[in-house]
């Protein structure tokens, strides 16, 4: 077992505590299989892998793939880049990778860049993201929080040290609430993958739930040619044939001869 | 904000992404921050392929940092060779047979990872916005209208 990043200085009343989707991140990417597909796909050959987590919240995952990257991807010299929507979680996630990276019992750790303020992978450079890994706000709601008032909550209130109920509510609302069928952010993120995976090396993990249609989502990424690959690399909570929880590996595929 | 994290980051709206203007952004009023960081030769020596050297230059111009070459360092300008070959060095491990750092490789790690923007705005050369840093961290959230 690699050691699990210690979040104790989080605050989780507006920043996503990390709970049984995380984990199975965490295993998922430390399981044999995946770091035997890293560890090919990132041969020391390789220039070093931008490894890129959109939505880092508290800073567990990218903090356990950084301080761990010679287990899971075979090389130290990796770089660990993150965004957040919520700028309370960019602060949170920066010292949560920051500390696991110094921690003494982590050997051989990668290289930590930064965390963004930012909406999914805007910002990003095309084609320069090797393995991107995303934790969506994957919950069936209603509505989408309401981005208009988000530049009001993404701060503290002017001249004061902690932050309201509601802009509480505002910000956990943006780590889980994924509108229709809890798609509607990970579309939009799936939808910029051919864009900012790099064109040979990109690969992509992507926790989905039950109610997120795993099979349609695997059906669609299926629908953009035979460059593209899906498979399920990680579940947990198997019940009556139910996956509860899925992770989805989608990777570019070399054309062949 | 480091200066590597540049390497990898454009405007975030959609419009510029497609447009060479947008990379690299331009510090303006950079209030910049010396953050050490251990040296390690072997990752300033793989990753020096992955950075845009033009742009990297220009953000040392910006910054008013000491000029960069032309071309970018040769992987042999990075390390002088081990004159006592087969001795077990002292010092760093990951050393080994590819020899001593030398100021080029050192040169390049201040730059690359030590140098950060704490303060500042970062713009693009397409559109003109300006992006906010504060405390380290860069602000990239648009406003609605421009998303
Ligand atoms: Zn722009």
């Amino acid at each position: 077992m690699l050691p699990t990043p210690s979040t104790s200085h989080v605050s989780f009343d507006n920043i996503y505590e990390p709970a049984e989707d995380s984990f199975l991140l965490l295993d998922t990417l430390s399981s044999a299989p995946e770091t035997a597909f890293l560890h090919s796909r990132f041969p020391p050959s390789a220039p070093p892998p931008l490894v890129l987590e959109v939505g880092t919240g508290s800073g567990v995952v990218l903090a356990f793939v950084a301080s761990n990257a010679s287990s899971i991807l075979g090389r130290r010299d990796i770089l660990a880049l993150g965004t957040d929507i919520n700028s309370f979680a960019c602060r949170a996630s920066s010292t949560t990778i920051r500390t696991a990276i110094a921690d003494p019992r982590t050997s051989k750790p990668g290289h930590f860049l930064n965390v963004i303020n930012a909406d999914l992978t805007s910002l990003i450079r095309p084609g320069s993201v090797d393995v991107l890994i995303f934790n969506p706000p994957y919950v069936p709601t209603p509505d989408l929080p309401d981005l208009v008032t988000h530049e009001k909550y993404n701060a503290l209130p002017l001249g004061t040290k902690s932050t309201t109920f509601e802009q509480d509510s505002h910000l956990l609302a943006l780590s889980y609430a994924g509108g229709a069928d809890g798609m509607e952010i990970t579309n939009k993120l799936l939808a910029q993958l051919p864009e900012i995976l790099h064109p040979a090396r990109g690969v992509a993990y992507i926790l989905l739930c039950a109610q997120n249609k795993p099979n349609d989502v695997k059906e669609y990424i299926v629908s953009w040619g035979k460059s593209w690959a899906v498979e399920t690399v990680g579940f947990s909570g198997k019940k009556a044939g139910w996956e509860k929880l899925q992770i989805l590996r989608i990777w570019r595929i070399a054309p062949s001869g | 904000m480091k200066l590597l994290t540049l390497n990898f980051l454009t405007c975030a709206r959609k419009a510029c992404k497609a447009t060479n203007a947008a990379f690299p952004l331009h510090p303006k009023d950079a209030e910049l921050e010396i953050v050490e960081v251990e040296l390690s030769p072997l990752f300033v020596r793989n990753i020096l392929p992955r950075v845009e050297w033009e742009a990297l230059r220009t953000l040392c111009q910006d910054l008013g940092l000491p000029q960069l070459p032309a071309t970018a360092p040769e992987p042999g300008e990075l390390f002088t060779p081990n004159p006592s070959d087969g001795v077990e060095g002292e010092g760093i491990e990951e050393v080994g047979e590819e020899g001593e750092p030398t100021q080029t490789l050192k040169d390049l790690h201040h730059v690359l990872l030590e140098t950060t923007i704490r303060e500042g705005k970062l713009v693009c050369g397409s559109c003109g916005h300006e992006y906010a840093v504060k405390e380290g961290i860069a602000n990239f959230l648009l406003p609605s209208h421009l998303v």
